[in-house]
C-alpha cells in the first residue's frame, strides 16, 4: 500500500504572512476590490451614447445580471435602489472564491471563516435597520416575530422560533453556507491532487497509471469549482435581497 | 458503534487518545448522517421544478430563482454538518 500522510488542516488553509498583518487571504480581498473598481470605472469612461464595446460589456452584462436575476425576482420594481449594494457584493465574493481555482493563489479568500462571517454580519445589520427604519421599531419586530394569520395561541411556540430563525440563525447560515462550500470545495480539490500525486510518484509502478483516475477528477472538481464560485456569489447575494425585501416590505 | 467503541478503549493508551480516536470516528458518522437529509431534499426539490419547468416553459425563470433559494436552505443543514465533521476531526 502506499502511504498517504493528509496533511494538517493548518497547513493547507494558513498562510504565512507576506509583511505583518499582511498574508494570501487579504492579498486576494484587496485584489478583488481593485479589480471590481478598475472594471467598472473603465467602463464609466466609455461615451454612454455609443454602442458598448469591450469592458464596458462586461460591466454592463453583470449589471443588468443582478437587476434581473436578482432584484427583479426578489424585491421588484422597488428594490432596484439596491442593486449597487447587491453587485457590489456579488463582485466581491465572486472575485473572493474565483482565486479557488486560479493556479498560484489556489485558496478561496471566503475559506477563511472571517471573510464569509464579516460579510454575513454586515447583511444582519443592514437588513435590520432596514426593517426598522421602514416599519418603526414596533412594526418591524412585529411583524417579524408576530407573522400575521396565525391563531393567536400558537404564538407561544411560533414566536421563539421566528426568533431564532430570523435573527440568529440567519447570519450564522449565510456566514456557514459560503465558508463551507468554499472550504469544502479547497480541501477535495487538494485531496484529489495529494492522491495523483502520491499515485504518480508510487514505488510500486503498477500504481503509476492508475494515477490518471484521481487527476480527471482533479480536473472535473475544478471545473465544477467554477460553476460553485459563481453560485455561491449568487446565492449569496439573492438571500441578501430576499432578507432586505422581507424587512421592507411585511407580509400581510 | 459498540464494537468500535470497545476496539477504541482496547486501542488507545490513555484517555486523551481514547478522546482523539473517537471524535476522529466520530466525523465521519457525522457528516454521513447529515448528508442524508439535503441530499433526498435536493433531489425532490429540482426534480419538482424541472416538472414545473416543463410544464411551463415560460415560468422557468422564476421556478429556477425559487429553485437556488430553496437548494441553499437545504444545502445549509449538509454544510452545518460538514462544519462539524471539521470541528471534530481537527479541532
Amino acid at each position: 500500500m502506499i502511504a498517504l500522510d493528509f496533511p494538517e488542516i493548518n497547513s493547507i488553509l494558513r498562510w504565512k504572512d507576506i509583511f505583518p498583518g499582511f498574508n494570501k487571504i487579504a492579498l486576494i480581498a484587496v485584489l478583488a476590490v481593485v479589480i471590481s473598481t478598475l472594471i467598472f470605472l473603465l467602463a464609466v469612461r466609455q461615451d454612454h451614447k455609443e454602442a458598448p464595446r469591450g469592458i464596458r460589456n462586461l460591466a454592463e452584462t453583470i449589471v443588468e445580471f443582478i437587476e434581473n436575476g436578482v432584484v427583479m425576482q426578489t424585491m421588484g420594481k422597488d428594490g432596484l435602489a439596491w442593486t449597487p449594494f447587491l453587485l457590489t457584493m456579488f463582485m466581491f465574493i465572486y472575485l473572493c472564491n474565483v482565486p479557488g481555482i486560479i493556479p498560484f493563489f489556489q485558496m478561496p479568500a471566503t475559506a477563511r471563516m472571517a471573510v464569509p462571517l464579516f460579510l454575513a454580519l454586515m447583511v444582519w445589520v443592514i437588513y435590520n435597520v432596514t426593517g426598522i427604519k421602514h416599519q418603526g421599531v414596533g412594526g418591524y419586530f412585529k411583524s417579524t416575530l408576530f407573522p400575521p394569520g396565525v391563531p393567536k395561541a400558537l404564538y407561544i411556540l411560533v414566536t421563539p422560533i421566528e426568533f431564532i430563525s430570523a435573527i440568529i440563525v440567519r447570519p450564522f447560515s449565510l456566514a456557514v453556507r459560503l465558508f463551507a462550500n468554499m472550504m469544502a470545495g479547497h480541501i477535495l480539490l487538494v485531496t484529489f491532487a495529494l492522491l495523483s500525486e502520491a499515485l504518480f510518484q508510487a514505488k510500486d509502478k503498477v500504481l503509476i497509471p492508475v494515477g490518471i483516475l484521481p487527476f480527471f477528477m482533479l480536473i472535473f472538481l475544478t471545473s465544477f469549482e467554477v460553476l460553485v464560485a459563481f453560485l455561491q456569489a449568487y446565492i449569496f447575494a439573492m438571500l441578501t435581497a430576499v432578507y432586505i425585501g422581507g424587512a421592507t416590505h411585511p407580509e400581510h | 458503534m459498540e464494537a468500535i467503541a470497545r476496539l477504541i478503549a482496547a486501542e488507545a493508551a490513555t484517555p486523551a487518545d481514547a478522546k482523539n480516536t473517537a471524535a476522529a470516528a466520530s466525523a465521519g458518522y457525522a457528516y454521513g448522517l447529515a448528508a442524508i437529509g439535503p441530499g433526498i431534499g435536493i433531489g425532490y426539490l429540482v426534480g419538482k421544478s424541472v416538472e414545473a419547468m416543463a410544464r411551463q416553459p415560460e415560468a422557468a425563470g422564476m421556478v429556477r430563482t425559487t429553485m437556488f433559494l430553496g437548494i441553499a436552505f437545504t444545502e445549509a443543514l449538509a454544510l452545518i454538518g460538514f462544519v462539524v465533521f471539521i470541528l471534530l476531526k481537527f479541532a
